[in-house]
């Protein structure tokens, strides 16, 4: 921290070359640029986990990967995506764009943002390391329920510190957002003038403070019952293997916030934007994540209600589930009543973002569904529940992300990026993803388990139209992959304002974004004329 | 200048918020003791003394009927089994069973007995007043031996209630240095 944003602009240090320009950057475009180029390779290595669930289960009984292997690929394929791909990836657009949104030069701690980066390669080395070794990749679930997580072979050890190191990561990205947004806004650019994606992601960073420690805690209790003799979660000492699941879910349900309040943001975005109106509903978008912040803390045992909870516990946390589909609720219609009467155009990233609408409306459907703590015992560890939180983090947070890569691209790289293509991958993405993930809702309700390397007959037709959906969704993304490269490399230039409906202060700088942005401070007038527009 | 300190100040709030939140993990742990206690969860049964079971009288206008289970946790190298599989008491007195363990190795063993009761609503009105899962239980090679439960169902049991499960679960914890 002996760097400042100040300091560092004081005095304008050499300019860097080759490896050295990334390995040392304290500049929070290439900070952001790394974030999201990270993500994107731990978004395909998931993502070929994934296929090869899907390859496996596309004919019943057991062809290809051993239960074994098939169960560490679940497992992994949930710590990639959550903690590489989706949390790193709106780190990643954070750093890019909420000190251009909020008009300050950099980030509060360029250094440490630096830090919190490159702690992220070496976690997920370790991390995948874990394939390679005697007793394979951890298999007990991304949830690491005790006591199944402690059978873990040489992999334990090697996931509980990837795990501490990831946290470490994400806490020190939150530190940082959290001392930008309250400490680095331009002069005028009041609390309630900031864009959407800056407040989402001021209240997803106080969440990130406040659960991660406790996850660190609860990984830390699994390592000391497992090498050290401790009981916190063995019933021959005292523990109880229960008390794990409710220390995980404490975390574990604010965490599926953290990866979706950012999202909400980038919704927030792009929607006014092509829709050519103001954000309807602007305050009640903040009180409603604050909300929905405030509430990811009282529900947790949700995930939990087949374990033997009293009936008053089992009610209470059935109630307080339901009441997020208020603020969230408002959300959904703040953003439909944006849309009412506006002007739209349907441009790649605000195709994208309707689709966010609609499908994670399902998703938040099906959710209501499961928080009926009586319907609750019979989708309990079924495809239900995968199709559930798919439906939420797919068409919500990976879309999201999507979106906004479409909607800043051309002010990251100068170029605007080929519509036709990108119409292309929307369609693609958002045809295949249905296909995929619809059919395990029937499956589901029909009795199919999760985490099982084979299934009963009956499902085999749904769970092959998964399977092809899966292969068109992951071949998909390529393109995407292609289109991006290509934009940067070259394309038709992209004006400062980029869309027309654009406001906000990162379309008052040029496209691309110079290396260094808002070292004076801008003018109280144009922040006054591009928020609340 | 002043950003630098603003920031100084931020950071280290959240900081103690960080380690805070961390320490709430592990306050977690005695908290949910704590809650298992109060609400009988978890099937979680009381302990109270003799003199406390001797205040109450017994019921003769109820009985309840008491089942023992017994089971050892995955490979633990005991036999063990009630040796009576049921009982009729009535909510007030005092009672005295035996479960009986063998080890079936010819080596020393240590174990632990993990009890819980069902239906859980029951736990709150379960005491006991003596029981071999107080303590762990160490066996010569081949042992086989009696360990004693005396307990009481509380006069207050409510009145829908009129049986019991109380089920034992046997725990190795041999110190590895001496498992063979």
């Amino acid at each position: 921290m002996s760097t400042t944003a100040a300091a560092l602009h004081d005095h304008h240090e050499p300019q860097l070359t080759g490896i050295k320009r990334w390995l040392l950057t304290t500049n929070h475009k290439d900070i952001g640029t790394l974030y999201l180029w990270f993500s994107f390779i731990m978004f395909l290595l998931g993502g070929g986990m994934a296929l090869i669930i899907r390859a496996e289960l596309f004919q019943p009984g057991l062809q290809i990967v051993d239960p074994q292997f098939f169960n560490s690929m679940t497992t992994m394929h949930a710590l990639v995506m959550i903690f590489g791909g989706v949390m790193p990836a709106f780190v990643g657009l954070a750093n890019w764009m909420i000190p251009m949104m909020i008009g300050a030069p950099d980030m509060a701690l360029p250094r440490m943002n630096n830090w919190s980066f490159w702690i992220l390669p070496f976690a997920f080395a370790m991390l995948i390391s874990t394939l390679f070794m005697r007793g394979g990749a951890p298999a007990a679930g991304w949830t690491m329920y005790a006591p199944l997580v402690l059978q873990t072979g040489d992999a334990f050890p090697f996931m509980i510190f990837s795990i501490h190191l990831l946290g470490i990561s994400s806490v020190m990205g939150a530190i940082n957002i959290i001392a930008t947004v309250l400490n680095m806004r331009a002069p005028g650019m009041s609390l309630m003038r900031m864009p959407l994606f800056v407040w989402t992601w001021l209240i997803t960073a106080y969440l990130l403070i406040a659960v991660i420690p406790v996850l660190a805690g609860a990984v830390t209790m699994l390592l000391t019952d497992k090498f050290f003799g401790t009981s916190f979660f063995n019933p021959a000492g005292g523990g109880d293997p229960v008390l794990f699941q409710h220390i995980f879910w404490f975390f574990g349900h604010p965490e599926v916030y953290i990866l979706i309040l950012p999202a909400f943001g980038v919704m927030s975005q792009i929607i006014p934007t092509f829709a050519r109106k103001p954000l309807f509903g602007y305050a009640s978008m903040v009180y409603a994540s604050a909300s929905i912040a405030f509430l990811s803390f009282i529900v947790w045992a949700h995930h939990m209600f087949t374990v033997g909870m009293p009936l008053a516990g089992e009610l209470f946390f059935m109630f307080s589930t339901m009441l997020i589909a208020i603020p969230t609720g408002v959300k959904v219609f703040n953003w439909v009543a944006t849309m009412w009467r506006g002007a739209m155009t349907f441009e790649t990233p605000m195709l994208f973002a309707i689709a966010f609408v609609v499908l994670f409306t399902i998703g938040g459907f099906s959710g209501l569904m499961l928080a009926i703590t009586p319907a609750d015992f019979q989708y309990h560890d079924s495809y239900f529940v995968v199709a559930h939180f798919h439906y939420v983090l797919v068409p919500g947070a990976i879309f999201a992300l999507i979106a906004a890569v479409y909607f800043w691209l051309p002010k990251w790289t100068g170029h605007m990026y080929s519509e036709a293509l990108g119409k292309w991958h929307f369609w693609l993405s958002a045809v295949s993803l249905n296909v995929t993930f619809f059919p395990m809702h029937f499956v589901g309700l029909a009795g199919m388990q999760r985490r099982v390397p084979d299934y009963a007959l009956q499902f085999a037709d749904f769970n092959a139209i998964s399977s092809v959906g899966a292969f068109i969704f992951g071949t998909s993304q390529l393109l995407f992959l292609y289109l991006v490269i290509k934009c940067i490399r070259g394309g038709p230039q992209a004006s400062a304002r980029v869309w027309e409906g654009a406001h906000g202060l990162e379309w008052t700088v040029p496209s691309p974004a110079p290396a260094h942005t808002f070292n004076t401070v801008p003018d109280s007038e144009v922040i006054r004329r591009e928020t609340l527009a | 200048m002043q950003v630098k300190n603003h920031s100084e100040r931020t950071v280290i709030k959240l900081i103690v918020v960080v380690l805070a939140m961390f320490g709430f993990g592990y306050a977690l742990v005695p908290l949910y003791d704590v809650i298992c206690d109060v609400t009988g969860l978890n099937g979680k049964t009381g302990r109270i003394s003799e003199a406390e079971s001797a205040e109450q009288v017994a019921d003769i206008n109820r009985t309840i009927k008491i089942q023992f289970v017994a089971s050892v946790n995955a490979g633990a190298p005991w036999d063990f089994y009630p040796n009576e599989y049921e009982m009729e008491v009535r909510p007030g007195g005092v009672y005295y069973t035996t479960f009986k363990a063998v080890n079936k190795t010819s080596h020393s063993l240590v174990g632990q007995a993990v009890p819980s009761l069902a239906p859980r609503e029951a736990a709150l009105y379960f005491n006991k007043t003596e029981c071999f899962c107080f303590t762990q239980q160490s066996f010569t090679p081949n042992e086989s031996r009696d360990m004693p439960v005396r307990f009481i169902v509380d006069r207050d049991l409510p009145v829908n209630i009129d049986s019991l499960v109380l089920s034992y679960t046997f725990f190795n914890i041999t110190p590895d240095n001496q498992k063979s």
